[in-house]
């Protein structure tokens, strides 16, 4: 492969548009709710009607607003199909005609995508994720060669050190600080892991970019590659994600049969393989040095950092580990420059990050924005706020790591170091939104038992901590628990968090300290007197 | 000086402690210049008396009778030790727990394993229900000091009680603070 | 080899290039609690009790895998770590069945003796009593899972010294268990060459020799030193 049979393929497939384009939502939410079936069904109206060759039906990755899934998008007013089911198809068909329409249409200009900032996304919900020529097509790879041919690998870590990103995995770590490090690494092998082992509950971000738009992935863990000096990827993805496993299946097939993975790439003398594992289904996989033991073909713990997998990874070689979100953001960074990126975003936090909203909240869905959008627009503006006048009470970031951010602090700005002087924490991404029916020690016991279920075992503080602030909080739900009981409750989650081994243990007493923090009411009021 | 009033109790144990508490020997002489026993198995009288200074514990609590008489005791005690393994974490009595709750255990002990009297069913009326799961003192009331053993040997008694009585505060250390 | 001087608690020490704050220390002296970790074993920095305050670092490090470097401050004896290791024995003795009084190892065991050196006299948790089994499959030995603590000794010296790899850890969380090859009896094991060097390293009652009652269990701890020695430096001293 070389530029011009790239630019070839990228011709090919813009001639090929036709005027028309129906793009039907194929990730994951809304092919549960029947779109695949929809996709065919419509296809098939249409070459009845003869509209095959003016109109086409194609696939794409998410459209964000999943709560109206399954969702479909008219490519010219740019209109999205709400609810749409193998009832009332055919009225797209009227819509398309000029005649009324019964399907309920959400523009384009609607808060719920006007507010959003699409960069990690901007491909997700326009292309084809099955198809590599889509990507192509629209401007896929061509950075990937201007990297191999016009770029060393230090001038792309200083693009991307200057761009300010920072890891999308939760903890923000500067990532070009981490590229460079491994670049600096003296080895002979070295590594590129993509974690993609999204396990937080409520939070999908990283599933629907894999479902939406897997090349971005490849191209640039690709790039982190020749940066970092390294001739093997690994991608980790979680086994319950079976639609994202095939389809960077069918994406690195795809990538490999045009030379854009294995040897040589675009002629220039860069090797590069990436193979997939598949995460079996626990949740500290998601923890880097546990996951490169699961890579390894082990049983999947953490081990105690330093060293770091920067410098003692997989197999003891250098590993650069990164988020799948990460991954999504090299791309656009190289292609419009670092100083493009950095002036999106807040003073340490760059960018955009993209979070799946969830919860009480009229719209759910999968929305990006730029670092520093205030809460209170995420949850108020573009989901709509609580449905039937309904108030906001807190909200949950992080997940099982996060905590709850009480209503009262709804306009600080998201981004890492404000996230955390709330108590909570960025997180991959979850973002759950609860109303004030919802009871906060409750909400701290459903994270507890989540990560005293995932806790491995192995450190005792986690393993045995976990399992005992779960038990303590359930004696205060049931009413069983004094004054010396919430004590020992805020003994254990401080010692937890400082003596745990890996970060699963120490994010895991977050719900309830930070539970604590903002509503310690709650939890004084179902205390009974002391014995 | 008036004298202490000082209780010791036998809860669900096996009285070792107790046994443990007589090793004490000659020094029990001077003990008895320096406390009045108020109440105590050594003792027969059958109600625990108002403003008992101390009180030794021995045993877990497995009964409703235990529960509720250590209840009243700590109502009507200054200064309540743990003594022993059973009264501090439940130890041998406690075994029982591993079988659920129990009937479970009355079942495993008294039909499955020996049925002598061909019991088809336990009769509470005459002894107290026993607790769903035997459990250590202090998770039912609130206990000032522990002295862990099984039993605690007679010198690790003597170094409790004289700080005790002395008023200052006995800091067990070491071997003092084995279990088993 | 180069040396490099830091201090634990105030006392100045030196150690050699490499050594971990946990070697250092024990070479001059200084006590640092510790159950996961065996001389001759891998570290695995699970145990938690050797965690220890170091200056350059705003998290506790585990003194088993943290190496020395100059000029670095330690502090092993605060009160908070003094708190949080009682805490961790307590967390120990309350998720399993630990009752010395009918342990075989009573008297002999480095939880109970911790338990004593570090001052917990009671437990604050509620005791789970889990029911556990007890496998005596094995002709000679045999496990009670009651008393296992997890440290992964067992695990470690079978894979790493005898090469065996026997063992291994099963399920997680709270439900993790050590097991014998595919999760079968130990005596049924096909791997296991009967060495019975997870039982001399085993901290508490858990592995045993079978026929051995209560507090009656001596474990020679220094054989696998012994063995060590042997192996690596051909000296067969005791």
């Amino acid at each position: 492969m070389d530029l011009a049979e790239l630019l070839e393929i990228s011709e090919k497939e813009r001639r090929k548009k036709k005027p028309l384009e129906i793009h039907c939502c194929v990730a994951a939410s809304c092919v549960s709710s029947n779109s695949q079936s929809i996709k065919d069904k419509l296809t098939e109206i249409l070459r009845n009607q003869n509209l095959a060759d003016k109109v086409d039906v194609i696939g794409v990755g998410c459209l964000g607003l999943c709560s109206k899934g399954p969702l479909l998008r008219n490519s010219q007013s740019g209109e999205f199909y709400c609810n749409v089911s193998l009832d009332n198809v055919e009225e797209i068909l009227k819509d398309l005609k000029g005649e009324k329409c019964r399907i309920e249409k959400i523009s384009p200009d609607d808060p719920f995508y006007k507010k959003q900032m699409h960069i990690v996304l901007e491909n997700s919900g326009k292309i084809d994720p099955e198809s590599i020529e889509s990507y192509i097509a629209n401007g896929g790879y061509i950075t990937l060669y201007q990297v191999l041919h016009e770029m060393t690998p230090q001038e792309v870590i200083e693009e991307i050190t200057k761009s300010g990103l920072r890891g999308r995995g939760g903890a923000g770590y500067p990532t070009g600080l981490k590229w460079s490090l491994v670049a600096k690494s003296v080895a002979e092998k070295k590594f590129v892991v993509c974690n993609a082992d999204e396990g937080d509950p409520g939070a999908f971000m990283d599933r629907s970019v894999l479902e939406s738009d897997p090349h971005k992935i490849i191209e640039g863990m690709t790039i982190a590659a020749y940066a970092v000096g390294a001739q093997q990827g690994y991608i980790y993805i979680r086994g319950e994600y079976p639609l994202a496993i095939s389809r960077l299946q069918t994406a690195i097939r795809q990538a490999k049969k045009y030379g854009l993975l294995g040897s040589q790439i675009f002629e220039a003398n860069f090797d590069f393989k990436i193979d997939l594992r598949i995460g079996a289904g626990a949740f500290v996989c998601g923890e880097e040095t546990a996951l490169m033991q699961s890579i390894e073909g082990k049983r999947g713990t953490p081990y105690p950092r330093p060293p770091y997998p920067a410098e003692y990874g997989l197999w003891g070689y250098p590993t650069l580990i990164n988020n799948v979100e990460t991954f999504a953001n090299v791309v656009p960074i190289i292609r419009n420059g670092s100083e493009w990126f950095s002036k999106i975003g807040t003073e340490n936090s760059k960018g955009t990050k993209v979070f799946a909203l969830a919860g009480k909240i009229a719209r759910t869905g999968l929305i990006e924005v730029p670092m520093g959008t205030t809460l209170r627009e995420i949850v108020e503006e573009i989901g709509g706020g609580v449905p039937n006048k309904g108030k906001i009470k807190a909200i949950q970031t992080g997940g099982p790591s996060g905590g709850c951010i009480p209503a009262s602090k709804l306009d600080t700005p998201v981004d890492y170091e404000s996230l955390i002087e709330l108590g909570s924490m960025m997180g991959s991404g979850g973002m759950i939104v609860m109303d004030e029916n919802t009871n906060m020690v409750e909400v701290a016991k459903f994270f507890m038992e989540f990560s005293k279920d995932e806790s491995c075992g192995k450190c005792i503080p986690c393993r045995a901590g976990t399992y005992e602030i779960h038990n303590i909080l359930s004696k205060i739900l049931n009413g069983e628990a004094t004054q010396y009981d919430f004590e020992k409750l805020k003994l254990l989650c401080k010692m937890v968090k400082e003596t745990s081994l890996c970060g699963l243990g120490q994010s895991a007493p977050n719900p309830v300290l930070s539970t604590i923090m903002n509503f310690e009411d709650e939890y004084l009021s179902l205390l009974k007197e002391d014995i | 000086m008036d004298k202490i009033k000082f209780a010791t109790v036998w809860l669900a144990g096996c009285s070792g402690c107790h046994m443990s508490f007589l090793d004490l020997d000659e020094w029990l002489i001077d003990l008895s210049e320096k406390v009045e026993l108020v109440f105590s198995p050594f003792m027969d009288n059958k109600d625990y008396p108002d403003g008992v200074d101390l009180c030794l514990i021995e045993g877990a609590v497995a009964n409703e009778e235990n529960y509720h008489f250590l209840k009243e005791i700590r109502k009507k005690t200054k200064t309540l030790v743990s003594f022993g393994d059973c009264a501090l974490n439940g130890n041998v009595t406690a075994l029982r727990n591993l079988h659920g709750k129990a009937d479970k255990s009355l079942e495993l002990s008294y039909k499955k394993l020996v049925n002598l009297n061909n019991i088809s069913e336990f009769d509470y009326n005459s002894i107290s229900k026993l607790l769903d799961r035997v459990r250590p003192l202090h998770e039912i009331v609130k206990i000032d000091y522990f002295l862990p053993g099984c039993p605690p040997d007679a010198a690790r008694i003597k170094f409790l009680l004289e700080k005790l009585i002395n008023n200052e505060v006995p800091e067990l250390q070491g071997q003092f603070l084995k279990n088993g | 080899m180069s040396v490099k001087t830091f201090s634990i608690d105030g006392k100045v020490i030196s150690a050699k290039e490499g050594q971990t704050i946990l070697e250092a220390a024990r070479d001059a002296g200084i006590f640092i609690p510790t159950l996961c970790h065996f001389p001759g074993l891998t570290n695995v920095g699970a145990c938690r009790l050797c965690l220890v305050e170091v200056s350059n670092s705003s998290k506790l490090q585990p003194a088993c895998t943290t190496k020395v470097s100059e000029g670095m401050e330690v502090r092993s004896n605060s009160e908070k770590l003094k708190e949080y290791r009682k805490l961790i024995i307590e967390l120990l003795l309350s998720e399993r069945n630990h009752q010395c009084s009918v342990c075989v190892a009573n008297g002999n065991c480095e939880l109970q003796n911790l338990a004593m050196t570090l001052g917990v006299d009671h437990v604050r948790f509620d005791f789970r009593f889990p029911n556990l089994p007890v496998d005596i499959s094995h002709e000679l030995f045999g496990i009670d899972h009651n008393r296992c603590i997890l440290c992964t000794r067992c695990v470690r010296v079978c894979d790493e010294i005898e090469g065996a790899h026997t063992w291994d850890v099963a399920n997680r969380g709270a439900n993790a268990i050590v097991i014998t090859d595919m999760n079968q009896p130990w005596g049924e094991s096909e791997s296991c060459t009967s060495c019975g060097k997870c039982v001399l390293v085993c901290p508490t009652g858990a592995l045993f020799k079978r026929g051995v009652s209560v507090a009656e269990l001596q474990k020679d701890k220094s054989h696998l030193e012994f063995i060590i020695q042997a192996r690596v430096k051909k000296q067969w001293i005791r």
